[in-house]
């Protein structure tokens, strides 16, 4: 039975210049809103660059491909944590982030949130929650920091769950009153992971240290880049082989060299 | 006095009876929207009352501690990334394909996804205001947008359309309690009232389009085994979301099958319970068999 014979089936058929019509405007149509979407979509992706991920998250455009959104990091976080981006936030929705200020990772040993993640987004590579690398706590403002004035206030240092490795103090002379150390909070980038507990703990209304991501923060020297000393520790010992001792030519006083 | 209690006692035995008449008439239906409420009410438990039975959203989950659950459309949009996820994730992949295949692809918009109760209930405004405005697309339209999601995640190295997916956005506001998903929520509300008849579910739902594709050898199908007793009322014609999908089953002739084979049903059963000559029934694909035998 074919349709020519069959009028009934024959009505409801499209002609081949309407199915061609519609499917082409269907097509466009379904196109301008994917470029739509794109172009919406690019800037949250970007502004993600700014919020703090779970431990063990892939490193940026990674983690927005793994990740489905479905919130079971979310739901095993134990200290609530962590958040779902809702529509409106600047990064993707449905996407795990917390606010180092409002609540910081506890870094929890068995890491329950990189456990419930079903994709990989939050890699179960990371074994020991010491290796997370979240952010990288940064002493932004020294203007206001109390340590840097001089005071010792040591929260950031004392709060840190890897204290002294991750957080350090680093004395130099006080200049303003010529006779006392200040103690600087210094943050190595080696051994931070993120966590936010300095952030959080910071007595200031608006904390001096804050927690930024890592690719914001850090520098990157040339590849070429050698450090002589560095080099020569490697070495154990200089490199160059000796001081080689040409010969003074001093001017004598009738102008011919000697 | 008599007559007054003679006409409250026929009045009440009336209403009764349109009761049970209404509730027979809408029994599938009932059921669907205790599947879809108690399905998000399962992972309200857990934030609720401390009972984390379903943990996760409908994009991935994980139920009772051990099985996962991975929407198809979201590890494909992983995959178009140039991702490749964790087992679990594919695991939770196949457990869902399987269990469709079973169950028919698109019983997940009927029967599961929450946009359904939005998108039903606006077409049922649209019955009752009856607002005949309609911009009507291609059919074809839902199988454009899974392409182009696949070619935007794939472009983009991210998944952008779980940006604006409405299914996954409703299922993690409700189970999350994020506000700002239901203002889309009510944009296609609003779409599916006012511009578009069945425009999401029926025409450009990507998600729909790919359950309709996992449900191309699904076996659970709608029959219209008792198709010499239609008397032409259009009731079920009325009340399908696709009515595309019953005229061949239900209007071909004897060569054909009478087992709705087109993908594009969701099996939300509407068919069966309002039809008054009960033609229609829950089937399986190898009914086909049994009718010619019998």
């Amino acid at each position: 039975m074919t349709s020519k014979h069959n009028p009934t089936i024959h009505k409801y058929q499209l002609s081949r210049r309407q199915f061609m019509t519609q499917s082409a405007a269907s097509c466009c149509g379904v196109a301008m809103l994917g470029l739509g979407l794109s172009l919406g979509s690019q800037q949250a992706n970007s502004a993600s660059e700014w919020t703090l991920r779970p431990p063990g998250a892939l490193e940026g455009k990674h983690f927005l491909a793994a990740c489905v959104r479905c919130g079971q990091c979310v739901r095993a976080c134990p200290y609530d944590t962590l958040k779902l981006a809702d529509l409106g936030d600047p990064i993707p929705t449905g996407v795990p982030y917390f606010e180092s200020r409002i609540t910081p990772c506890e870094m929890c040993e068995d890491i329950p949130c990189v456990k419930a993640c079903p994709s990989g987004a939050l890699s179960p590579a990371l074994e020991n929650i010491d290796d997370a690398r979240m952010g990288l706590a940064t002493l932004i403002d020294k203007e206001t920091c109390l340590n840097m004035q001089g005071l010792r206030c040591d929260v950031c240092y004392r709060i840190c769950p890897l204290m002294g490795t991750a957080i350090t103090l680093e004395t130099h002379r006080n200049q303003r009153t010529g006779m006392h150390a200040v103690f600087e909070p210094r943050v190595h980038s080696d051994i931070c992971t993120g966590c936010g507990k300095c952030e959080h703990a910071c007595v200031l209304e608006k904390p001096a240290i804050k927690i930024l991501p890592r690719s914001v923060v850090k520098g990157e020297l040339g590849e070429h880049y050698r450090f002589g000393w560095e080099e020569k520790h490697k070495n154990g010992g200089s490199l160059i082989p000796k001081m080689q001792d040409f010969p003074d030519r001093l001017p004598s006083p009738d102008g011919v060299q000697q | 006095m008599n007559t007054t209690i003679q006409t409250t006692i026929q009045t009440t035995i009336q209403t009764t009876q349109s009761t049970r008449n209404w509730l027979k008439t809408h029994r599938i239906l009932l059921l669907r929207r205790f599947c879809q409420l108690s399905l998000t009410g399962l992972f309200l438990l857990g934030p609720l009352f401390e009972i984390w039975w379903f943990k996760g959203t409908l994009s991935a989950s994980l139920i009772f501690n051990t099985i996962p659950l991975t929407d198809p459309l979201l590890l494909e949009q992983v995959i178009a990334t140039g991702t490749n996820p964790e087992v679990t994730l594919w695991l939770g992949f196949i457990i869902v394909l399987l269990f469709y295949f079973v169950i028919g692809g698109r019983s997940y918009c009927a029967w599961v996804c929450p946009v359904n109760m939005v998108t039903d209930s606006a077409s049922w405004l649209r019955k009752k205001l009856n607002i005949k405005t309609n911009h009507s697309f291609s059919k074809n339209s839902r199988y454009w947008m899974l392409a182009m999601i696949l070619v935007a995640s794939f472009v983009n190295g991210s998944l952008i359309w779980e940006q604006f997916n409405p299914v996954t956005l409703l299922s993690r506001s409700l189970i999350f309690g994020l506000n700002t998903g239901f203002i889309l929520i009510g944009m296609i509300f609003l779409f599916d009232l006012l511009v578009s008849k069945r425009g999401w579910c029926g025409h450009l739902c990507p998600m729909g389009a790919n359950y309709r594709l996992i449900g191309q050898w699904s076996l659970t199908k709608v029959q219209a085994l008792n198709r010499k007793n239609c008397d032409d009322c259009m009731d079920c014609f009325k009340v399908c979301p696709e009515p595309h999908v019953i005229k061949p089953a239900l209007k071909g002739n004897n060569m054909s099958t009478s087992i709705i084979m087109n993908p594009e049903c969701n099996n939300c059963g509407r068919c069966i319970e309002i039809c008054p000559q009960k033609v229609f029934k829950y089937s399986s694909r190898w009914a086909i068999n049994l009718e010619k035998s019998a």
